[in-house]
């Protein structure tokens, strides 16, 4: 990369940085300590070590038993297990429910699910994108075998009463999983006293490297492999271990944990100033989502009458990176499954920028968005044919 | 991110000709908030002759800029020559597009399609297609008209090419076989009957193309004898030129306009080119 402009990344929910302690902890493990943790040799012995020192660390930040904690190779990885784990311990049982404002990693899923002859059914949510709670207990019934409904939305930061709703499962005798990549490092989860089954969690949300995760596997709970092969991780994933990254991930988890509070209060100080500001200082913009339930780190506004990609490269002519729900930005020619589901209507699903924050951030940085944003909005609905002032 | 070009860009970061033609002749209103982008090209015609064009657009950057091509392409043009262009002469004006974002271009030549419509007084044809054609993609309201068009004007092949440039296809998904089919038609058809090339050339690829000619083939040429050449105009076939440096003032340029430039360019363009010296 040849960019000497100042970087303002306000893309925390795509990725993060990695922590440069984190880095430190894992770069011995891509250089001296190369050994294969299953080897029988001290060299691997040593290694594996670390792994378990990680493994510790990751249960603690989510209230977990170490033996409860599977690495994996990402987040969808996870995903993935878990719900074929499920299917394949309960193969009486046709049939899994999600919601429909759910990641790719578990929306496609279920449609390979469905054309392999299963049922899906996708839990409707209300205009500020809250699960329907009676429509979603009415899906539920003795022939699900997984319901899997994620702890917080990536693209509106939503929470989700994941709790609750696996309570209700368990009523039907269904196991439930829940996709807390976005929401692991940024609130306090503690899976101790939980009725929560499985749980995927990402290692590059929380300042560790892209390609590690793990999944909780509660105690007690049967889970098949997804991977056939060697025995690590107790026979429940094979493949031998992304050791820099598993220790990078466990050193991650334990920062996450001392910066909780930081989250908490300042970063979700930076996001509501700015939140609270482009909303004042420009016309027909929103909020899309739950305010009262959502991540500190994230807000998804809705810029009517123009459209997210142009707004995505005004800004990033400033340095500014963000992301859009926007449908030109991906290639895919429709919005945001998450606005669609929301019925955000399309003069501002078209137009909706997603900033989230990571304890990077600093308020100089909001206070330059804030200056910029309106005459970049401006700019655009000049031009734009729906625009009426 | 996309790789756009930096004419692209510049188009889209300094766009030239926003708003709206004050009483305007023709207006041309396509694209929707529900499909992500929308254009409205108005246009002030005078003896036939485009005098002025603005546009006002909702989209992405490859739109705006795609608009703002646009009105610099038709500005100057009469009715029929205007009638000519097609996406591909917006796509060469901005260098390239991505694929994904061809129908971008396409809506451009909507816009301007509908504007010749409306100024004739007919409807708009943008829906004349529609009513006349059959729905095939209902995520897009696309018909197989449009579909027949795109595909021939852009040579696609694929179903997936075609969601690049009008977007059928790009929803549900369950349209791609239907589009498919029609495609396998459009091309058994053509290969019964293959085009002459040059004819079917819009005005505005035949400039590009005759300026390729003069710079590629011509020029270096005369500057072997420390002249120049550069192009004046096109009308029809018709081509004017001024000769430059030494040519300019040689007494046989006549000639020079006959066997040089005339012959090359009805080799490398069209065989009808007449060429006329500007004084
Ligand atoms: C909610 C959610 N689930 C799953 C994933 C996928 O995680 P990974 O990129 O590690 O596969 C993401 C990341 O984009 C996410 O935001
Ligand atoms: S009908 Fe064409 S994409 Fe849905």
């Amino acid at each position: 990369m040849s960019n000497d402009k100042k970087i303002i990344y306000v893309d925390n929910n795509a990725t993060t940085a990695v922590d440069p302690l984190v880095f430190e902890a894992m770069k011995p493990f891509l250089t001296e300590m190369y050994a294969n943790p299953s080897s029988i040799h001290t060299f691997g012995g040593q290694v594996a070590k670390y792994i378990e020192v990680a493994r510790e660390s990751v249960a603690s930040l989510i209230g977990a038993n170490p033996k409860e904690i599977i690495f994996t190779s990402c987040g969808t990885e996870s995903d993935s297990s878990a719900i074929y784990s499920a299917l394949h311990l309960c193969p009486k049982k046709k049939k899994v429910v999600v919601s429909k404002v759910e990641h790719p990693a578990i929306i496609a899923l279920g449609q390979e699910l469905v054309r392999r002859g299963y049922k899906v059914e996708e839990a409707p949510v209300d205009s500020h994108g809250r699960i329907d709670m009676e429509r979603l207990e009415e899906l539920i019934d003795d022939d699900t075998a997984v319901v899997s409904i994620m702890w917080a939305n990536n693209e509106t930061g939503n929470i989700y009463p994941v709790e609750k709703i696996a309570k209700i499962a368990k009523k039907h005798g269904a196991l439930f999983h829940t996709d807390a990549v976005q929401a692991v490092g940024k609130i306090d989860i503690n899976l101790a006293e939980s009725d929560i089954d499985m749980l995927s969690l990402s290692g590059h949300k929380l300042h560790a490297p892209k390609g590690v995760g793990a999944l909780y596997v509660k105690r007690g709970v049967r889970f098949r492999p997804f991977l056939a092969g060697g025995h690590q991780e107790r026979s429940r994933r094979a493949g031998t271990e992304n050791v820099p990254s598993i220790v990078a991930l466990g050193k991650a988890c334990e920062l996450a944990r001392t910066y909780m509070k930081y989250e908490n209060t300042h970063i979700k100080a930076l996001r509501d100033k700015l939140e609270k500001n482009l909303l004042a200082n420009i016309k027909s913009t929103k909020v899309n989502g739950d305010i009262e339930n959502r991540l500190p780190n994230t807000t998804n506004i809705s810029f009517e009458f123009i459209e997210g990609e142009s707004i995505l490269i005004l800004l990033d002519r400033l340095g500014i990176c963000a992301s859009s729900g926007s449908a030109c930005t991906t290639g895919s020619l429709e919005p945001s499954h998450v606005l669609r589901a929301m019925g955000v209507p399309y003069t501002a699903a078209h137009g909706a920028i997603r900033f989230s924050f990571s304890r990077y951030n600093t308020e100089a940085e909001v206070d330059y968005i804030i200056e910029q944003m309106p005459a970049i909005i401006e700019r655009l609905r000049a031009i734009s044919p729906f625009w009426e002032g | 991110m996309w790789d756009y070009t930096n004419k692209v860009m510049d188009h889209f970061l300094d766009p030239k000709n926003v708003g709206e033609v004050e009483n305007a002749d023709a207006v041309g209103d396509v694209g929707n908030m529900t499909c992500g982008d929308a254009l409205r090209l108005s246009l002030k015609i005078e003896d036939n002759v485009i005098v002025d064009a603005k546009f006002k657009t909702f989209g992405c950057a490859s739109a705006i800029a795609s608009s703002s091509a646009l009105t610099e392409i038709v500005k100057g043009m009469t009715i029929e020559e205007a009638e000519k262009i097609t996406n591909q002469d917006i796509v060469k004006i901005l260098g390239d597009l991505p694929e994904e974002k061809m129908h971008c271009s396409v809506m451009g030549m909507e816009a301007l399609q509908a504007a010749i419509a409306d100024y004739r007084g007919e409807e708009a044809s943008d829906d004349d297609d529609d009513h006349e054609g059959r729905i095939v993609c209902t995520c897009f309201g696309v018909t197989d008209v449009k579909i027949r068009k795109v595909a021939k004007e852009n040579k696609l092949h694929d179903a997936e090419e075609v969601t690049n440039y009008c977007k059928a296809g790009g929803g549900c998904g369950g349209c791609l076989d239907d589009i498919q089919s029609i495609l396998d038609g459009v091309w058994r058809e053509e290969s019964k009957t293959p085009v002459s090339t040059g004819k079917e050339m819009s005005i505005v690829q035949k400039v590009m193309k005759i300026q390729e000619v003069l710079d590629k083939e011509i020029t270096p040429l005369l500057e072997q004898d420390g002249g120049g050449i550069e192009l004046i105009d096109v009308v029809g076939d018709v081509v004017k030129v001024k000769l430059r440096g030494r040519c300019a003032v040689c007494p046989t340029s006549h000639i020079t306009m006959q066997h040089t430039v005339q012959d090359k360019l009805r080799e490398f363009v069209l065989p009808s080119i007449e060429v006329e010296e500007v004084k």
